[in-house]
């Protein structure tokens, strides 16, 4: 999968504020199919972590009890504005996906 | 025999640290699948955290900002905020849901006790908020109204 990933990270004094959206259908494994009636197999993200400067901000676990097309936002300190941050996820199919973003002062 | 071997080697650290009492959840940055896969609040509580939901500790340090009725299951935005020291795991769980267990975060210095996410509800129920500060869990709880569903 790619591009399935949009951060929007921001700093206002010392505090980054990360936004980030991943494009998955979240799918619990509980839903059926509406023409076949055949169950529609899980596929959820398991984990979500957040690097910056090779440091773990953030480890998000994961159930399907997350709506489709996750949305996470969390802060941290200790950055500043253009310092690199990444985001990456990994479901249940092992599937994952990455992105680096940068930090931007808040308007 | 291999997990009873780690509680023993938990215990003995714990002891010769001197902890005192120990919570036998898993790390709070691994995934715990147990917790997961739980079909109920307290079995979800003890596997990721070693508690039952009578051990936690109800308080307004931890604030938890949902909407009273949510008109579509499937999505349910909430955002969990706590003024508590050294939080090192926040965990959302659903409890009507057929796994409560929504999603748990780590926490590390750093990194403030502040998480939002959107989340799915199968039907009207308590939503809880579960904090970790060390050897202290604790709770807050909000009644969600869900007018459909969004689980099946």
């Amino acid at each position: 999968m790619t591009d399935s990933i949009k951060i929007l990270a921001e700093i206002k004094g010392e505090v980054v504020t990360f936004k980030s959206l991943i494009r998955h259908p979240m799918e619990t494994g509980q839903r059926r199919d509406e023409q076949t009636g055949e169950l529609i197999p899980a596929h959820f993200i398991r984990e979500v972590t957040v690097e910056h400067r090779g440091h773990v901000v953030m480890t998000a676990l994961w159930g399907t009890g997350i709506s489709a097309n996750p949305y996470l936002s969390f802060k941290f300190r200790g950055a500043k504005a253009g310092d690199p941050v990444r985001l990456s996820w990994v479901d249940n199919r092992g599937t994952s996906d990455t992105l680096l973003a940068e930090i931007i002062t808040a308007d | 025999m291999n997990g009873t071997r780690r509680r023993w080697l938990q215990g003995a650290l714990a002891l010769a640290g001197g902890f005192g009492p120990q919570l036998w959840g898993a790390p709070v940055s691994r995934r715990s699948n147990a917790a997961f896969a739980a079909s109920e609040v307290d079995v979800a509580l003890r596997e990721l955290l070693g508690v039952t939901r009578a051990d936690l500790i109800r308080t307004d340090k931890l604030r938890l900002n949902v909407p009273a009725v949510a008109e579509n299951g499937a999505i349910v935005p909430l955002t969990a905020t706590a003024d508590l020291d050294r939080v090192e795991l926040i965990a959302i769980l659903a409890a009507d849901n057929p796994h409560p267990l929504t999603s748990s975060y780590a926490i590390p210095a750093g990194t403030l006790p502040y998480v939002s996410t959107r989340i799915k509800m199968r039907a009207t129920a308590d939503v809880l908020a579960v904090a970790k500060c060390g050897n202290r869990i604790y709770y807050t709880a909000r009644r969600v109204e869900v007018s459909v569903g969004g689980c099946s």
